[in-house]
């Protein structure tokens, strides 16, 4: 067993290696900055290169992403924003679609098994998905190196999150608070693997909806997805059992990044030529990685994701600094 | 034992748009997508100019393109990018068809929060698809 885990882990974190260190060499020689330059003579590169190279590398963070129990909207714009040559603002607006569509994906199947809870989704969305249009709004207006220097201390913050926040399968919620109470969110979930039913209710959901406003903004701004973020403020804060704030988290995101996305489109910051390579790229990625999934799931894939989030979070953080562009 | 805890009437109702919705948006995305590379209808932007515009800045990229913000768009669908934005559009837009479906249901519960939370978010994501919210340039 140890030997299969070794043997799927390792060429995975060999090929993100590679390919990360390939991409940032690849960029540096050919991928010119400078914008004037750029608009005038373009690249020495062919133009399908780089939706190629999107292809296979969304391919490999789908997979990954699954493995690793992440959206593919937090690894997408860290990676793909600091080693191809796309601007930081069309790298974000295929970011939320990205995480959109898998969140529209899983959805629908979450909803039917009764595991995301439309109840506990609707009072969050609403604030959550107000607050990232004024986050895809600040984004975009902000200068790149501001928004490359927030970005990688964000990531940075989300690896911190990864490493020390701790998950609870079923927190303790003696009493549900009075909100909660009047919106009636509660409910029961079966349990498959112990075939209890179980009965949950949440506590602290002003607090809640608060921290929501938080993480909308910073949706709507980074084009991350926020699922690194709405599972513990479902599941530590509001004490939602493990499962039911994955899903719910999940389908919040169809919520989310739908209103962001809109400021995206409608501010011209998406190019098909990104968004539909990155989709299908992650989606296929995906659908293996869950095949993968079924056989045997590598503890240390969980240490790749930090890695890589580490890796490319240092390095919006030294692009916006200017120290490595 | 599945049946005692089946999803309410309202959330069968949004996951079975939004299934549907999901299904319709991906297939056009990558139809339109196949139409684009081929060129069967040209681009407004030639796919070999992309590298000269795909580094600006969103602002520099509308400038330097002609490109209009917001829904004109849909003038330029006989152009192979611009049509890409019919799948995209749909995606981002089924969430909004799925709260209008469920609002009748909480109202026929008499479950009225619920029911103007709904009518509230899809007015959050009316104004969002709206194009009426422009960014300032950087």
């Amino acid at each position: 067993m140890q030997f299969k885990k070794f043997t799927v882990t390792l060429p995975i974190f060999v090929i993100c290696l590679v390919v990360l260190i390939l991409l940032s060499t690849f960029e540096f020689t050919f991928g010119s900055t400078d914008i004037v330059e750029t608009a005038n003579h373009g690249s020495s590169t062919p133009w399908w290169i780089w939706p190629l190279v999107l292809f296979v590398v969304t391919f490999i963070l789908g997979i990954v992403a699954v493995l690793g129990g992440v959206g593919g909207g937090v690894l997408f714009v860290p990676i793909i924003g600091g080693f191809f040559p796309f601007n930081l603002d069309f790298v974000r607006g295929a970011g939320l679609l990205v995480a959109l569509s898998g969140a529209l994906a899983a959805g629908p199947g979450l909803l039917k098994r009764g595991m995301a809870d439309l109840r506990l989704a609707i009072p969050v969305a609403l604030i959550a998905s107000s607050s990232a249009i004024i986050g895809a709004m600040i984004g975009l207006a902000l200068p790149k190196n501001i928004v490359n220097i927030a970005l990688g201390a964000t990531i940075l913050g989300i690896v911190a999150i990864m490493l020390m926040a701790k998950k609870s399968e079923f927190p303790d919620v003696p009493k549900a608070d009075a909100l909660s109470t009047a919106l009636r969110i509660n409910g029961i979930y079966y349990e498959a693997s112990t075939g209890q039913e179980v009965h949950w209710k949440i506590h602290r959901t002003p607090q809640g909806l608060a921290l929501f406003i938080l993480i909308g903004i910073m949706a709507g701004m980074f084009g991350l997805g926020a699922g690194w973020a709405n599972v513990p403020v479902l599941n530590l804060l509001m004490g939602a059992p493990l499962k039911v704030s994955v899903a719910t988290s999940k389908f919040l995101l169809s919520i989310t990044d739908t209103s962001a996305a809109w400021i995206y489109i409608n501010n011209g910051a998406v190019l098909p030529m990104l968004v539909v390579p990155s989709i299908i790229g992650i989606m296929v990625g995906s659908i293996v990685g869950v095949k993968i999934l079924a056989k045997t799931k590598p503890a240390a894939i969980k240490y790749i994701v930090i890695a890589l989030l580490l890796f490319s979070g240092l390095r919006a953080l030294l692009k916006g600094f200017g120290i490595w562009n | 034992m599945a049946d005692k805890f089946k999803a309410t009437e309202e959330q069968i109702r949004y996951a079975t748009i939004l299934d549907l919705g999901m299904k319709v948006g991906l297939v056009a995305l990558i139809l339109s997508f196949i139409i684009y590379l081929t060129g069967i209808l040209p681009a407004y932007i030639p796919v070999n100019d992309l590298p000269k515009y795909w580094k600006l800045s969103v602002h520099q990229y509308l400038e330097a393109t002609g490109i209009p913000q917001g829904w004109t768009w849909l003038k330029l669908l006989n152009k192979g990018d611009f049509l890409n934005f019919l799948g995209i559009a749909f995606l981002a837009g089924v969430t909004i068809i799925c709260y209008i479906a469920v609002i009748p249901i909480f109202f026929r519960k008499k479950d009225k929060i619920y029911g103007i939370l709904a009518i509230i978010e899809v007015l959050v994501l009316l104004l969002a698809a709206s194009g009426v919210l422009k960014t300032g340039g950087h």
